[in-house]
């Protein structure tokens, strides 16, 4: 490890822009970014399974909110839902004295809660969309086999759907990544936050941007690669065989 | 009366789709044993008569007996439902239905497929479904293919692996929607001759076919319908040897 430090501190000897304090800049960016992405993806999925059966339900009094939240949070601009929960919690009565201001405080928290929304609304319609396209077919076997709705729901439905969604899913997954660049306009340092931090300190636009973009790039291709074996192996069914 | 219950009686069923009466007041009775086919021209109700026996269609009227258990009915105000939902479940597990277009779950494996209802629906053991399993793919030819998905299944492999799934529910009655209408040609012999031996083992079945010499062969009674009512039934070297009624005369004519 020692020796490693050496030996990068020798590479960046003659570099006046990527010092070890910018590249420790960068790393950080990394962290957060990467905690704020995988925490709203996770949360977002975990709310979007029972928000999109809801979607489907019969009754409106279940599937007309929903689709009033999916409706708002994909209609309008991630950014001003940011701006929203980061300055607009500020002006809540008595907020600011309550235990919630301790979270609310950090934008750490009002980001994640902007992109949670944001991504669940997303993945909800994409698994409603995944939900209906189940085969009528698939689902009249379940019943005629004395499956009840919700066995239907957990065995047939939600496991076919779920592969059918993947693709789409995996293209929200990177939207959510390219998308939580504006988290940097609300003070965090998150990746773009590190890269403009060493803009505004070096005045070198092409260096801080490119480096930044291509770390961006290689967690797109991590991301594509993770959800092409993903596929592999559960939409095997879809595949005809060969040979 | 000691004897064993019937597996399956309904007693006149009537059906209507907005103002089309589609069933006019249909009965059957199936026992142990028994192969009754339905046959009729297409839109003579025979699939939704079919359908009706394990309520994925809800009768508007009539009853639905299932080894001696009469189904509980209510009027809602979305019309006549069933009164106990369990019952329905618990009388489902009884009728095993093997569908036109085979409708095996594509996302799982053939096996998984067969084991799926045994495990969930009747709690069997999942050693003790897969046992099962693999004795009835012996018998519908398909050891070979256990692990595939129905995507890389041919149509007649399908369906076997189809009735397959429905054996393994250890049905009173087999349900049989127009079981080889989907197939190619040269597919269908296969399927018909899995029937065929299931037929010769006494498995009481219901079939809606369209294939007249497996009504003539293997059937204990054959049901013609025509404009949902029973047009004529009986034995079928009477009635497709000798039919009765003209519009079956025309039915069975050849049709070249």
């Amino acid at each position: 490890m020692e020796s490693l430090l050496t030996w990068l501190e020798n590479q960046l000897a003659d570099n006046s822009i990527f010092t070890l304090q910018t590249l420790s800049h960068y790393a950080d960016g990394l962290t957060t970014t990467v905690q704020l992405v995988f925490l709203s993806l996770i949360i977002g999925l975990i709310a979007a399974v029972p928000l999109a059966i809801g979607r489907g339900s019969r009754h409106a009094w279940i599937k007309w909110p929903i689709f009033a939240y999916t409706y708002v949070f994909r209609g309008t601009p991630l950014l001003i839902q940011l701006y929203l929960i980061y300055y607009g919690v500020v002006f809540v009565d008595g907020i600011q004295e309550s235990w919630l201001w301790v979270i609310l405080e950090d934008p750490f928290i009002p980001a994640l809660i902007a992109f949670t929304l944001n991504t669940a609304a997303y993945t909800t319609e994409i698994f409603r969309g995944a939900i209906k396209s189940t085969s009528k077919g698939e689902i009249e076997a379940a019943r005629a086999y004395g499956m009840s709705p919700g066995l239907t729901m957990r065995r047939i439905i939600i496991p076919s759907a779920f592969r059918r969604a993947l693709p789409a899913y995996g293209n929200e997954v990177i939207f959510m990544l390219h998308a939580s660049a504006i988290a940097s306009v609300v003070t965090i340092m998150d990746l773009t936050g590190a890269a403009r931090f060493v803009y505004a300190r070096y005045y070198a636009p092409f260096e801080a941007f490119l480096f930044v973009a291509a770390i961006y790039l290689c967690l797109t291709f991590a991301i594509l690669y993770f959800f092409r074996h993903l596929e592999k192996k559960l939409l095997a069914h879809l595949q005809p065989q060969t040979g | 009366m000691a004897a064993t219950p019937i597996p399956l009686e309904v007693r006149h069923i009537k059906k209507r789709f907005g103002d089309t009466e589609v069933l006019k007041g249909l009965s059957l009775q199936a026992h142990k044993g028994d192969v009754i086919t339905l046959i009729g021209a297409s839109g003579s109700g025979k699939s939704t008569f079919l359908r009706c026996m394990n309520l994925l269609e809800q009768p508007d009227e009539g009853d639905l007996i299932v080894h001696g258990e009469e189904i509980r009915f209510k009027t809602t105000r979305r019309g006549r439902e069933p009164a106990d939902w369990k019952q329905v479940v618990q009388m489902r597990a009884k009728l095993s239905m093997v569908f036109q277009s085979f409708n095996l779950w594509a996302h799982m494996t053939l096996l998984e497929n067969i084991i799926e209802a045994p495990i969930h629906v009747l709690g069997k053991s999942k050693k003790e479904a897969i046992e099962h399993a693999h004795a009835l793919l012996d018998r519908v030819g398909l050891t070979a293919r256990a692990d595939a998905y129905p995507a890389q299944m041919s149509g007649g492999q399908q369906q076997r692996g189809a009735i397959a799934r429905a054996l393994a529910m250890d049905p009173e009655v087999m349900l049989f929607d127009e079981p080889t209408s989907a197939l190619d040609p040269e597919l269908v012999g296969d399927v018909l001759k899995v029937m065929r031996d299931l037929a010769e083992e006494g498995r009481t079945m219901v079939v809606v076919t369209h294939e007249m010499s497996f009504a003539r062969d293997v059937s204990s009674q054959v049901i013609y319908l025509h404009e949902g009512m029973v047009e004529e039934a009986g034995p079928p070297g009477e009635m497709i040897d000798n039919p009765q009624s003209p519009r079956l005369q025309q039915f069975l004519a050849p049709k070249y």
